[in-house]
């Protein structure tokens, strides 16, 4: 590394060990930048994939204050990935070239979202282990180093941990119900519950960015150590709701003070991670239909807007 | 005024804006643009949020203690009582967006008038709805121009879908029984004064995307008299009352 690159590079480990933030017109390393694209991309992907499950039930919603609930919650999560990807531009690349990456499989977005929502109970477990898991990650992220992500992440908070709530009265509701009620919360619970202490990613010896991200205090917190916050906050709430976790592993550790739980199906993960869930490829399939089909629209959009525009300036034109 | 009447025109009110919210809904997540998949769902809210206002009131009107969900959820196709226009497919966006102004453009001098309706209840909810509504013409007239005025496909995908939904708009200012009634008790406006204004706005609008509004155009009528709904309702219902028919009688 030539020693400008090299004062460079320690003048802006000292601004980040010094806990500033670092802004878009600041230098920064080039693995720094990638980095935050990676990961605020993949953030903006996954607001607009995990829209797709929840919509799967704005048609069938069981009462009209559910159904303008959901659409709300989704028209939100819609409103995020306009900030992330907001955030991600400031770092010099295009919602156009985010989402091409996207459609080509060579971007990511949580896996979470290619497993499918099959009853009305899985939208109250989404939003309160989904939304739930996503928080304990976007709460360390408010004070992520890079400027735009951690303001993007302290409006996202605010709305996450209303939808956290809003899916577990959702919950909530049916445990107070009947039985068949009941049934379809556990079924749930059942289904949604590994997957989502996956969100976490790898455990952190199998993890290949963690150390560096954790050094440009991208992260503050490690995979295994969120994962665990959340098994902490989450097995109470369980509880409460009268419902079982589905890990005969699970019991609390009074020398620890954590929950100790069973070990995840890494195998499951890293296949759906290659694309190999149950539903990659139709999530896949359903953004790239939306995008293709809305591509006239886009066009005529432009098209439009630059005919007003020579419009304008010919009359502009005429009066002069 | 007899009561069943003033019911029946508030579930017209009431049914209108819950299918065609429905229909937005669907969109949610597939739009073609993100912004406008926010615009949509936006708009579905307000639709779905003045359909609850609506079908409550009528709810209360009838007296029999149905609810608003006892009402969307429980009624079949021959009792539900929206115009025909608000149950046809989405389409393409063109198709969705020239329903959806063809359905404003009446919605707004209706719901503009209703301000005065001699029920006081009824005008409370037109004072909060019309303001929605107006934010809703603006958005679909301007997309009217944006894509008729747009490129050479947009321009002949607007003119297609004017041509399959134009046959629609008539039963919007139909006057039937129930009008007659609401207008001699002054709940309602007189239909044929709001076709003139409605017949002028969809004329300047259509003109100014650039595209023609069909002639001689047969008009097809039946969803608010709940004579004869079209094929579509039946499964727009399927999938909105499916839970509440599967588990019937629980909170949710």
């Amino acid at each position: 590394m030539d020693p400008k690159q090299k004062a460079l590079a320690e003048q802006f480990q000292a601004r980040i060990d010094a806990d500033e933030k670092i802004e878009p017109k600041d230098w920064m390393p080039d693995a720094y930048r990638k980095t935050l694209i990676r990961q605020i991309s993949q953030h903006a992907h996954s607001e607009v994939v995990g829209m797709l499950p929840e919509g799967n039930w704005v048609t069938r919603a069981p009462s009209l204050r559910r159904k303008v609930a959901l659409l709300a919650k989704i028209q939100d999560e819609a409103g995020h990935g306009l900030y992330l990807y907001g955030a991600a531009e400031t770092l010099g690349i295009d919602r156009e070239e985010l989402l091409e990456e996207l459609h080509t499989g060579k971007a990511k977005y949580s896996s979470i979202f290619n497993y499918p929502s099959l009853s009305w109970a899985d939208m109250g477990a989404i939003g309160w282990l989904v939304d739930g898991a996503a928080i304990m990650n976007q709460v360390m992220l408010t004070r992520t180093s890079y400027g735009p992500y951690a303001r993007a992440m302290v409006r996202i908070c605010k709305e996450e941990s209303f939808h956290q709530r809003q899916g577990y009265e959702i919950l909530l509701t049916l445990c107070r119900g009947t039985e068949a009620q009941k049934q379809m919360a556990q079924d749930s619970l059942n289904r949604w519950w590994w997957p989502s202490l996956m969100m976490f990613g790898p455990s952190d010896e199998a993890s290949t960015h963690t150390q560096q991200s954790m050094d440009w205090r991208i992260k503050r917190k490690t995979n295994d150590e969120l994962r665990q916050q959340f098994v902490d906050a989450t097995v109470p709430q369980a509880d409460f709701l009268g419902l079982t976790v589905p890990d005969p592993d699970l019991k609390w550790n009074e020398a620890r003070g954590h929950y100790d739980f069973g070990e995840i199906d890494w195998a499951e993960f890293w296949n759906v991670v290659k694309g190999n869930g149950p539903c990659n490829r139709q999530r896949m399939q359903a953004r790239i239909k939306a995008h293709e089909e809305g591509a006239w629209v886009r066009e005529a959009a432009m098209a439009y807007a630059e005919k007003r525009q020579k419009r304008q300036e010919e009359r502009k034109a005429a009066v002069a | 005024m007899p009561h069943s009447a003033f019911f029946e025109y508030l579930l017209r009110l009431g049914d209108n804006a819950l299918i065609l919210g429905h229909r937005l809904s669907e969109w949610c997540g597939h739009g073609p643009i993100l912004e406008q998949d926010i615009a949509m769902t936006n708009i579905a809210l307000d639709q779905v949020g003045q359909a609850r206002s609506l079908l409550q009131y009528a709810g209360q009107v009838e007296g029999k203690g149905r609810t608003e969900d006892q009402l969307a959820y429980l009624r079949d196709v021959g009792d539900y009582r929206n115009v025909l226009l608000v149950e046809q497919p989405n389409g393409d966006f063109a198709h969705t967006i020239t329903r959806q102004f063809l359905f404003d453009a009446f919605n707004y001098f209706q719901f503009e008038a209703l301000k005065q309706s001699s029920d006081e209840h009824l005008r409370a909810i037109a004072a909060k709805s019309f303001k929605e509504i107006a934010y809703h013409l603006r958005y679909s007239s301007e997309w009217m121009i944006r894509l008729g005025d747009g490129t050479e496909e947009s321009h002949q995908r607007m003119q297609a879908a004017l041509e399959d939904l134009w046959m629609f708009s008539g039963e919007l200012t139909e006057v039937t029984e129930v009008d007659e009634l609401m207008l001699e008790t002054g709940v309602a406006p007189d239909l044929r004064s709001i076709k003139k204004l409605y017949d002028e706005k969809v004329a300047a609008i259509v003109q100014e995307a650039t595209l023609v509004l069909p002639a001689d155009t047969w008009m097809q009528s039946g969803g608010k008299t709940g004579q004869m709904h079209s094929e579509h309702l039946g499964f727009i219902l399927a999938e909105l009352q499916f839970v509440q028919r599967a588990y019937p009688g629980m909170e949710w």
